[in-house]
């Protein structure tokens, strides 16, 4: 599967080797297409599939079947021809399919003439006073670290937040032994009423079975504090406690060690922006999400994203969209008639039918509350820069500016993570300063690399004699 | 803060973190095994000089960083732990040069 060579350019190049990725991967060397996958992490399976082949857990039931799942897909991208590349970062990709990547510490350039973006999802900003203390992170951050490292947080454990992954979490960490001091839930009240409108999706999915046994393992487990509407982590160098306020006015200080936070995912769009794809709002997911067709085929001619990364919709249906682009790839290059594709597809969009039942119920039961999405007073927005939510509020208020003004007038955004923690925060507090549609806002405008790369790398790229005249005085 | 669980035979490798020896799992990552040894802080800001640790644990929040063999601000997260390793904590910017 993996060779130690880079060849100058490739039919198909896919970045991410997440479900998605694996699939598009697997699918399109099946088709005899010669595929290059890129992916960051020293193993294949993304964060949901993360160290599947070697995690260091030794019982099999703290991470739970949903996860296991993925050990067959894993399986059959790791046998198939595509050539994998883990631990390599990507940070460009042109509209013609021009590739930087970085492997090594090296930077090579090559071409592809498709590319899939399968980057994914990330944790949505979640801007609380004190999120940027040692001793708070995602709850996705410790998920990690349990699957592939076997660790569990220890002492005064506090999870808050709202979504799947917060449960999740909470279950495999009672299931491994650990012990949560509370949780603090922040789903808003009324979510529950607008979700039940979508109810007979939800009913005929996997999630209700899922989702139930979930729910109950963890209250009858759990210290569950329920309408959370203010919380803040409090301490000098690292956590020492975490304050709430409850709907019903309660307010109490919580000593803490750990404080995992999560209010969903959205997509990882990096990439997919700076390559410049085509993007919109979606009020539902409350995030920006690729302009895409049924195959996954972006704005950008040479570029398809499947996954998350496409916007949000999970694991299993991130397998089929993986699928879907790579057979669309396939028809575009030339190795299948549409027919082909289509008969070859039929299984795959039955099966992101069937992924994609109970999510519109999930959607609106989970989204988070506008106080947790728009950050208040002296709270850092942007965590790299320290730009404060008050900065941003003053700034606004002065003119009608957009994130990239924003930029210069504070450095907002312009810190190593390039928005990824703050871009949706700005986005939404301009649009709410300014009454009106995120979309009418708009994003940071991104730029390659769309991750820092040092110089040195950039000089290694290989130069010829013409390269070295062009730039030479004489 | 964090520890770890029983798990299936290990092979340990070590790394020195700011000069101390530090055990850790052949096959983990930096900031895996920064974080079991019980460091939570792994840099303070330039912007500033507040301390940080590990958030996302996924490479997308650049809190992490720490210099590793001598090369300044690497994402912990995603660089996995060599027999030998050298991590230094980090102080503000990461010095450039020679």
């Amino acid at each position: 599967m993996s060779g130690p060579l880079l060849k100058d350019s490739y039919e198909l190049a896919v970045v991410g080797a997440g479900p998605a990725g694996m699939a598009a991967a697997t699918q399109a060397a099946e088709l005899g297409i010669e595929t290059v996958v890129f992916d960051e992490q020293a193993m294949p399976g993304g964060q949901i599939y993360r160290s599947m082949n070697e995690t260091p857990l030794r019982d099999p039931a703290i991470l739970g079947e949903a996860y296991w799942r993925g050990a067959a897909l894993v399986e059959a991208f790791q046998r198939s021809a595509a050539q994998y590349v883990p631990q390599a970062t990507v940070w460009t990709v042109s509209r013609e399919g021009e590739i930087g990547v970085s492997v090594g510490g090296a930077v090579r350039l090559l071409r592809a003439k498709r590319v899939v973006l399968a980057t994914g999802a990330l944790e949505r900003p979640f801007p609380i006073g004190g999120w940027t203390l040692p001793g708070v992170m995602t709850a996705g951050a410790a998920q990690i670290l349990l699957k592939s490292a076997a660790m569990v947080g220890s002492g005064r454990v506090v999870l808050a937040g709202t979504g799947p992954l917060l449960w999740l979490l909470a279950a495999q960490y009672l299931r491994a032994g650990g012990a949560l001091t509370a949780i603090l839930e922040t789903t808003p009240r009324g979510n529950l009423g607008r979700a039940l409108a979508h109810l007979p999706g939800f009913l005929a999915s996997g999630y209700l079975r899922e989702g139930f046994a979930l729910l109950g393992e963890v209250r009858r487990r759990a210290n569950l504090v329920r309408s959370v509407i203010a919380l803040r982590a409090g301490g000098g160098d690292r956590l020492t406690d975490v304050t709430y306020r409850t709907a019903g006015g309660l307010e109490v200080t919580l000593r803490a060690d750990i404080l995992l936070l999560h209010q969903g995912v959205v997509p990882n769009l990096n990439l997919a922006v700076a390559i410049g794809c085509k993007h919109v709002w979606n009020e539902v997911q409350l995030c920006f999400v690729p302009v895409l067709d049924a195959w996954g085929q972006s704005s950008v001619e040479t570029v398809a994203i499947a996954g998350d990364g496409g916007g949000i919709a999970g694991a299993v249906a991130a397998e089929a969209r993986g699928h879907l682009a790579a057979l669309d790839a396939a028809c575009r290059l030339g190795s299948i008639d549409a027919a082909a594709r289509d008969r070859l597809a039929a299984t795959h969009v039955g099966a992101l039918r069937e992924a994609q039942r109970g999510r519109r119920f999930l959607d609106r039961l989970f989204r988070p509350a506008k106080r947790f999405r728009l950050a208040r007073g002296r709270t850092l927005v942007c965590r790299c820069e320290e730009v404060t939510a008050r900065q941003v509020r003053d700034a606004a208020a002065l003119e009608r500016i957009g994130p990239n003004q924003l930029k210069a007038f504070l450095r907002c955004g312009m810190g190593p993570c390039q928005g990824r923690l703050c871009g949706l925060t700005v986005t939404e507090m301009l649009a709410d300063a300014h009454g009106v549609s995120p979309d009418d806002i708009g994003y940071y405008r991104l730029r390659p690399p769309v991750k820092p790369i040092t110089v040195g790398e950039l000089a290694s790229l290989p130069k010829s004699e013409a390269d070295i005249a062009a730039v030479e005085r004489s | 803060m964090f520890r770890r669980l029983p798990d299936a035979a290990v092979t340990l490798v070590t790394i020195a973190v700011d000069g101390l020896a530090v055990s850790a799992r052949a096959g983990e990552t930096v900031a895996a095994a920064l974080l079991a040894a019980g460091f939570g802080a792994f840099r303070t800001t330039p912007a500033s000089g507040s301390s940080r640790g590990p958030y996302c644990m996924m490479g997308v929040c650049f809190d992490c960083l720490v210099a590793v063999d001598g090369v300044g601000s690497r994402q912990a997260c995603l660089v996995q732990v060599r027999e030998g390793m050298r991590i230094e904590t980090q102080r503000g910017r990461r010095p450039v040069g020679p």
